[in-house]
């Protein structure tokens, strides 16, 4: 690990402030994945400004939408009684996510930014253009059973591992963000970007830009709604695939539809055109069927990973099938 | 021997209150004054040269004290092999005394610093230049041809009897399949840890986390140039080995280092150094082919297997040693291969062999079953060889029968559905499975204890063993309590220092009986000395007085006639002693000469395999296990239970990943290698026979390992099971539950 220096934030200003001032520094949250890729040298921030102390509210805005603080831990979220009954899949898929005392530290913006899990991109031993651009990418024609079946590149075809992110992007979630040159608002869909040629730059976010919070707006109130993750290990793993789902259903036909997947691109993936297939069709396996293959049309298997475009689609169709 | 006998009872362990509570000191903790911290630098090419290595960077760093490459190395010589029972490592390679690499993660520079961060921050400024050279990675290519190990763990590579291959062709039901199993870590929570502070030039004390004091002792000896009596070794707790925690480059190179820079220096390990400096279970290729008669007796047992070893390293892992003992045949063929690869050199795994060779032969029995439409229990219980089948010794003890017997009511195995895919609850496919387990019996040779009495009437027992969590403080005590006639409150039991009696490794399950076997040597001199101490005014002395004619119990030692006999206390008080002490040998092992002896157990599980995702759950487990007599079923059961979920582990999750271009491991982290978590493991039932095996010290058989074997086997048949699908490839992942 890299010698770094530490200061804690009281508040937004003052960690923007304190970003601004510092080169080279980072946000510290929760530093559940932080803390370990600089520990294996694969991050190496002069500086770190802790912003685990900011708000962490969570409630109901006057403006109807769920808040949430960016310092709020994913243990506090999850086990919110008004996530748990207005926002469920939120809840379910932090709980499917890391370990309890994982989650106990881990906050709500250091949870949509986390890095990669790919096995090349944590071994400085290996090439990889995210940790060093232009480096060439090992995963590409060596391991790649994890990797991304959607929006890869040739540069890079690692996945985002965020369950909550999946969830959010089903839910229509806005990322909240203040940086040295004032504060915007996202939305989660656009937060992360494709690899393309530069999977180095991962988000939309400015140098310095930090997030304060995450707002949700309530989702369609007949709409029922699963979170369902696969993985060999029955807990602590990343997903191979995961599904986050919303479904309305009015006199056998569906209404409105939502689909995101998980394990299976750089970024939480909203199916959109899974959705239109969905949208207006008779609530049936057929439809299911036919959603599930639209969601994975343009998907491109790697060397390893060809079984996670069946396993979304099973997947896919059972949890539709379970909320219809 | 004490009336009312402690051996048996299930006592609690004496070293759990220090554990809960913290107090236990291990290795990375032990407070020594003027400490400084190393870090190693690994190589990232598998094969070829060093070239250069630039220090400039790495020497200014804040901290550092000193830094060592081949460069500025001192001589080592090679360390003496675990299997040449004088040491305890898995491999030959030089340590740090030239250029040349020899596989992927193999230390190339070490630096000591202030502080374990400013060690490993200056490490990482070492900037290493390499010519890389083509190294031997790709199993498949190479396997074609691999030649036969000059021996697996003593025993011949090959055992053929009768032409298995033409029995197979006329076969009436046939079963010729290929089993693999991945390269496995061992992953003991407990980093390895090493502690050296020398005290002159040529004597120095080593903390290490380690399952081989004495052999670490005789190492640092041999390759230092050094006389062992000037080397201490201490390890008073281990978090977990699983015949790991041998010798490794590590302990060497930090002893090198603090010779260099003059301090005592402490070397933890980093996970992922854990993973690529120290090797762990080969992975295998085997073929199991069997042919049967319709009755399901088998006229040909054939079982080849294709191991890995490091380069010039490592040794052929005994998979086919269940094949050679559990079950009759007409023919056999039995044949070992291995393929030296630049990996780090193999090692030692919990029931190394054992675990991964039943998979292949417990799933073809399945197989063959099925064909046969036979319970698969009724198959083996079936082919119950009379003697050893291809040695012909006789048993010394072997109640498989029993075991399936008692473990099929106690499972409920009558009610499991013979079709596959046939039972349903929701999404869920249940299926069940079984599997035989056995262990070889072993005893190393070497063993000494001592035992000390006190004029309070309390004994101590010295021994430079091994405690990495399994018991042998309890037990130990236990037994020593009954041999003595004591209470268990006035023995002590003190291990883990070289300047104990020597101790053989805490492997091959074989550490109790050892113990055991020195300790009753130590108490017999001893009860020689108290004779000779006790003449002429004992009540002893009419008693013909021999070692033979006088029992210990009660305190004390007491003629076998019923004469009156007297305290230890009695005795060394009368003698004006504070003390007296014996110190013994253990007899050599020679009962496994005429008989062979091992362990056996039955596994039973029920899998739940989800119909959509193919995610696989165990839900019911029950192993029975015949190791002979169980001195403590509290820690005995734990080591079952461990034992199973570990071999769980292998059945579902665990492998490690080697990138076959560059020879590196890269799930070198516990986020991406996967032990079960809580969450993977059911309620473990286990039971056991407890027939002491007439042939063993006290009975005992050892149950450190046996537990695992066959757990990777049972889950595949109940996932068969289950589902109908066969899974030949371990781990049984969703993907290949669902053949996507
Ligand atoms: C073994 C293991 C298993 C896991 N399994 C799962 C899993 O199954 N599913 C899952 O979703 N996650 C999993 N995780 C990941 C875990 O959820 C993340 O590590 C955690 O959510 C990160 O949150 P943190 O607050 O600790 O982030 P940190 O480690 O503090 O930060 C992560 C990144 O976010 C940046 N950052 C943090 N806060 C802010 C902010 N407010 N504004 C701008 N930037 C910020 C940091 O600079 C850093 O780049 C696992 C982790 C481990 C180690
Ligand atoms: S997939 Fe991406 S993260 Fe992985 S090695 Fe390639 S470039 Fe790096």
């Amino acid at each position: 690990m890299k010698p770094f220096t530490y200061q804690r934030a009281d508040d937004v200003a003052s960690a923007v402030a304190a970003a601004a001032a510092t080169p080279g520094a980072a946000y510290l949250g929760g530093g559940t994945n932080l803390v370990d890729l600089m520990r294996q040298n694969v991050e190496r921030p002069a500086a770190l400004v802790d912003v685990s102390r900011l708000p962490a509210r969570i409630g109901i805005g006057t403006d109807g939408r769920l808040w949430m603080g960016a310092a709020a831990t994913n243990t506090d979220v999850a086990a919110d009684p008004v996530v748990r009954r207005d926002f469920p899949i939120i809840a379910e898929a932090i709980v499917n996510g890391a370990s309890g005392q994982i989650r106990n530290t881990a906050t709500v913006g250091g949870n949509l930014l986390q890095r990669t899990r790919c096995l090349y991109f944590y071994d400085t031993g290996a090439r990889c253009n995210k940790r060093e651009p232009g480096s060439g990418c090992d995963a590409v024609d060596g391991h790649n059973r994890m990797h991304a079946v959607l929006g890869a590149s040739p540069e890079c075809v690692a996945t985002n591992p965020s369950d909550l992110g999946v969830a959010l992007a089903a839910l229509d979630a806005r990322v909240h963000l203040a940086g040295p040159a004032g504060g915007r608002t996202v939305e989660l869909l656009d937060l992360h970007r494709l690899p393309g040629d530069t999977p180095h730059v991962e988000t939309v976010l400015a140098p310095g830009e930090l997030i304060t919070a995450v707002s949700v707006p309530p989702p369609p109130a007949a709409a029922r709604s699963a979170y369902r993750k696969v993985r060999e290990r029955a807990s602590y793993a990343f997903a191979l695939v995961s599904v986050a789902a919303l479904l309305e259903v009015r006199d056998g036909v569906v209404a409105s539809a939502r689909l995101a997947l998980g394990g299976v691109a750089a970024k939480p993936w909203r199916a959109a055109v899974a959705e239109a297939v969905l949208t207006g069709a008779p609530a049936t396996r057929a439809t299911f069927d036919r959603a599930a293959a639209a969601a994975l049309a343009d998907a491109r298997p790697l060397a390893h990973n060809g079984f996670k475009i069946p396993l979304a689609q099973r997947v896919i169709v059972s949890t539709l099938e379970e909320l219809s | 021997m004490n009336a009312d006998p402690i051996v048996g009872r299930a006592v609690p362990r004496r070293d759990g209150p220090a554990k809960v509570s913290g107090a236990a000191s291990f290795t990375a903790e032990v407070p020594v004054e003027g400490l400084a911290h190393a870090a190693l630098v690994c190589s990232t090419v598998a094969a070829g040269e060093i070239t250069g290595i630039d220090l400039t960077e790495a020497r200014s760093a804040p901290g550092v004290v000193a830094v060592m490459t081949h460069h500025n190395a001192p001589a080592i010589r090679i360390a003496p092999l675990l299997i040449t029972l004088r040491g305890a490592s898995f491999t030959r390679a030089p340590v740090m005394q030239d250029a040349r690499i020899r596989w992927n993660g193999q230390p190339v520079a070490i630096v000591v610093a202030e502080t374990p961060e400013q060690a490993d921050h200056a490490a990482s400024l070492v900037r290493v230049g390499y010519a890389p050279a083509e190294g031997r990675l790709v199993f498949d290519d190479l396997k074609v041809g691999a030649p036969q190990p000059d021996h697996v763990q003593g025993e011949a590579p090959a055992v053929l009897r009768g032409d298995a291959e033409a029995a197979l062709r006329t076969a009436a039901a046939r079963v010729d399949q290929v089993y693999r199993t991945p390269w496995h870590t061992h992953c003991a929570i407990e980093l390895h840890a090493t502690t050296v502070a020398w005290h002159d030039e040529r004597s120095l004390t080593m903390w290490d986390a380690t399952q081989a004091v004495t052999h670490s002792q005789a190492t640092l000896a041999e390759v230092f140039d050094l006389d062992p009596e000037d080397i201490r070794v201490v390890s008073q707790f281990v978090g977990g080995a699983f015949g790991n925690k041998m010798m490794w480059s590590h302990q060497i190179l930090c002893a090198a280092a603090a010779r260099l820079a003059r301090r005592p220096v402490r070397l933890v390990l980093s996970r992922s150094d854990v993973f690529r400096v120290t090797g762990g279970r080969t992975r295998t290729e085997q073929r199991v082919a069997l042919g049967a008669r319709a009755n399901g007796t088998l006229t040909a047992l054939v079982h080849e297997a294709t191991t890995t070893t490091g380069i010039n390293d490592g040794f052929a892992e005994q998979c086919t040693f269940p094949a050679r003992v559990l079950y009759g045949a007409d023919s056999f063929g039995i044949d070992q291969r291995v393929v030296e690869l630049h990996t780090p050199a193999n090692s030692s795994m919990r029931a190394p062999g054992e675990s991964v060779g039943s998979f292949a032969l417990e799933c073809a029995l399945d197989e063959l079953a099925e064909q046969l439409d036979v319970d698969p229990l009724d198959v083996r219980a079936g082919l119950e060889p009379a003697a050893h089948p291809t040695t012909g010794k006789p048993f010394s003890g072997r109640h498989l029968l029993e075991a399936y017997r008692l473990g099929a009511e106690r499972f409920g195995w009558a009610r499991r559905s013979s079709t596959p895919r046939s039972r349903r609850d929701g999404p869920w496919w249940i299926g069940h499975g079984v599997a035989t387990a056995t262990y070889p019996y072993t005893r190393m040779p070497g063993g000494r204890a001592s035992v000390t009495l006190s004029a309070d009437g309390c004994a101590t027992v010295r021994t430079a063993a091994h405690e990495m969590g399994m018991g042998t403080a309890t037990v130990q005590a236990q037994y020593a309590a009954d041999h003595l006639g004591l209470p268990l409150d006035r023995v002590r039991f003190e291990y883990g220092d070289s300047r104990h009696p020597a101790a053989v490794p805490a492997g091959g399950s074989a550490q109790t009986v050892s113990i055991i076997a020195s300790v009753v040597a130590a108490a017999r001199a001893l009860t020689a000395e108290l004779l000779h101490l006790a003449a002429p005014d004992s009540p002893l002395a009419g008693a013909g007085a021999g070692a033979d004619d006088v029992e210990m119990r009660d305190g004390g030692l007491h003629p076998r006639d019923g004469g009156p006999g007297e305290s230890y206390a009695a005795i060394l008080r009368r003698a004006g002693r504070a003390e007296l002490a014996a110190e013994g040998a253990a007899s050599p092992p020679t009962e496994t000469a005429q008989h062979a002896m091992h362990s056996y157990g039955v596994q039973f599980c029920e899998v739940r395999v989800h119909d959509v995702t193919g995610e696989v759950r165990v839900s019911r487990w029950l192993g029975v296990f015949d190791t002979g007599r169980i001195i403590n079923p509290r820690t005995a059961a734990s080591q079952f239970r461990g034992a199973i979920v570990m071999g769980i582990g292998s059945a579902l999750t665990e492998e490690t990943i080697f990138d076959e271009r560059t020879g590196r491991v890269l799930n070198a982290s516990l986020a991406e290698y996967h032990v079960p978590v809580h969450a993977d493991i059911p309620p473990i039932d286990v039971a056991w026979l407890g027939h002491p095996d007439p042939m063993a010290p006290m009975g005992g058989k050892g149950v450190g390992e046996v537990g695992m074997v066959g757990v990777a086997a049972a889950v595949a048949n109940a996932v068969h099971n289950a589902t109908g699908r066969r899974i030949r490839d371990l781990p049984i992942t969703p993907d290949k539950v669902l053949g996507l």
